[in-house]
């Protein structure tokens, strides 16, 4: 008989019961609709121990890597600790070690974490700036090559978490920040698959590590990053950027700029619009879109009706959605 | 053949391969696609699958009230029989699609059917 653990409750789950069964008949709400595998409503993660397969059916790879799974075709065989999608996560201790400028309003923020920090490059953190009040950053870093996590922070007008890190946050301050979350970032596997990344403004942040991730885990099928602003003065990382499509011949880079005429080297038109010329069918392709929610929201729909399939396409950088 | 309709026509598997090209084609129909505007795609998806694995025979929980709940909103921007048959009309095209066998899209077109008038609220 399996355990299963709650909010810190133990909870005997019989033969043949299902952990949503389990919890319910004690009183437990777990969300749930269709209790046949299908609809996702009763998405759980496991924090310790091992889900059946079975029970993960159907889900994003990236939501299979993190144990999320499903409560009501979950028949646990051992013990088990889960909890709901959006319990708050802890808060972790961090210190600042640099603060520089990527171009005229968007800073990258290094941190040393004070504890031992498991992440995903483009998965997302909350960066506090007192008890209650926080802004989710994309972690732009990659474990695997880089000692510090990095942040990319746009100055928002009025921003008080933004203007708060632009102006008067400094190397050597401590702040708390939350523990990675989110399911856009690269899973290993399909080595060969075309990835298409499409980004706006800061939202080059995760893009820039789900690069690398995968550069690193040598993913051979062609890396096309599209990175889109209003003019070259939006743009950055660059020079970088360039220099690693040098390197890689399966990497390409292509900076936007939907104002008007492009210099040359870069590309003239909405970076969605560029993207979508260039690779205009998209079956059997990753796709990872991140930066302006409504030019994600097209996005994803268009890149959809190229045929990505909706498994493949990586947007929202926030919580799993919950039907 | 032995089986249910859901074991016949390939269970989850057919579900998984349906639910991309049925939603490509709903989104496409410029018939109704208006009624998709401004959702959740990885939700709506996860719905359009809900709808697949019933209309295929397959296990699901849902009753004609909640039909009736989840397209109340729908049904008062004009949801009508016309919109009704575009997606039994997308749904058909599906399963040809995918070399179900004109038998086995009857009657999955007739599990579709079934649920006309709590749909529209009729």
């Amino acid at each position: 008989m399996a355990i299963i653990t709650f909010e810190g409750q133990a909870y005997e789950c019989k033969e043949n019961e299902t952990v949503l069964d389990c919890l319910n008949a004690h009183g437990v709400p777990v969300p749930s609709s269709c209790k046949a595998g299908v609809c996702q409503t009763c998405l759980m993660r496991a924090m310790k121990g091992e889900v059946p397969e079975e029970s993960q059916k159907g889900l994003k790879s990236t939501l299979v890597e993190q144990n999320y799974f499903l409560a009501c075709s979950c028949q646990p065989v051992e013990d088990i600790e889960v909890s709901l999608p959006e319990t708050e996560v802890g808060k972790i201790p961090a210190t600042v070690i640099g603060i520089e400028p990527l171009n005229s309003d968007i800073v990258c923020v290094r941190l040393y974490p004070g504890r031992d920090f498991e992440y995903r490059a483009g998965q997302y953190i909350n960066f506090f700036k007192d008890e209650s009040v926080s802004r989710s950053y994309s972690l732009a870093s990659v474990a695997g090559l880089d000692d510090c996590i990095k942040l990319h922070v746009r100055k928002i007008p009025q921003g008080r978490v933004s203007t708060w890190i632009h102006e008067s946050l400094f190397p050597g301050d401590t702040v708390e920040i939350s523990e990675a979350a989110g399911d856009c970032f690269y899973v290993p596997g399909n080595p060969e698959q075309g990835l298409l990344l499409v980004g706006t403004g800061s939202g080059l942040a995760p893009l820039y590590g789900i690069v690398r991730d995968a550069l690193m885990a040598g993913h051979a099928g062609p890396i096309r990053l599209y990175h889109g602003s209003l003019n070259v003065e939006g743009l950055y990382l660059i020079s970088e950027l360039r220099q690693l499509a040098r390197e890689y011949d399966n990497f390409s880079y292509i900076p936007c700029v939907s104002g008007g005429e492009a210099p040359d080297g870069f590309a003239a038109g909405i970076v969605l619009d560029v993207a979508l010329k260039e690779t205009p069918k998209l079956s059997g392709w990753r796709v990872y879109l991140c930066g302006n929610p409504d030019m994600v929201n097209a996005a994803r729909k268009k890149t959809f009706l190229a045929g990505a399939s909706m498994k493949d396409i990586y947007a929202d950088p926030f919580v799993p959605s919950r039907p | 053949m032995s089986g249910t309709l859901y074991e016949k026509i390939g269970g989850e598997a057919a579900v998984n391969a349906a639910v991309d090209i049925f939603y490509r084609k709903v989104l496409s129909d410029d018939r109704i696609n208006r009624f998709f505007e401004g959702v959740d795609m990885d939700r709506q998806a996860a719905k359009q699958k809900a709808f697949l694995t019933m209309a295929f025979g397959g296990p699901n929980n849902y009753t004609g009230e909640d039909m009736r709940r989840g397209h109340a909103h729908l049904v008062a921007k004009g949801l009508n029989d016309a919109h009704f048959d575009a997606v039994m009309e997308n749904l058909g095209a599906t399963l040809t699609e995918l070399n179900v066998p004109a038998e086995l899209i009857a009657q999955a077109a007739a599990i579709a059917e079934s649920t006309r008038n709590d749909v529209l609220g009729k």
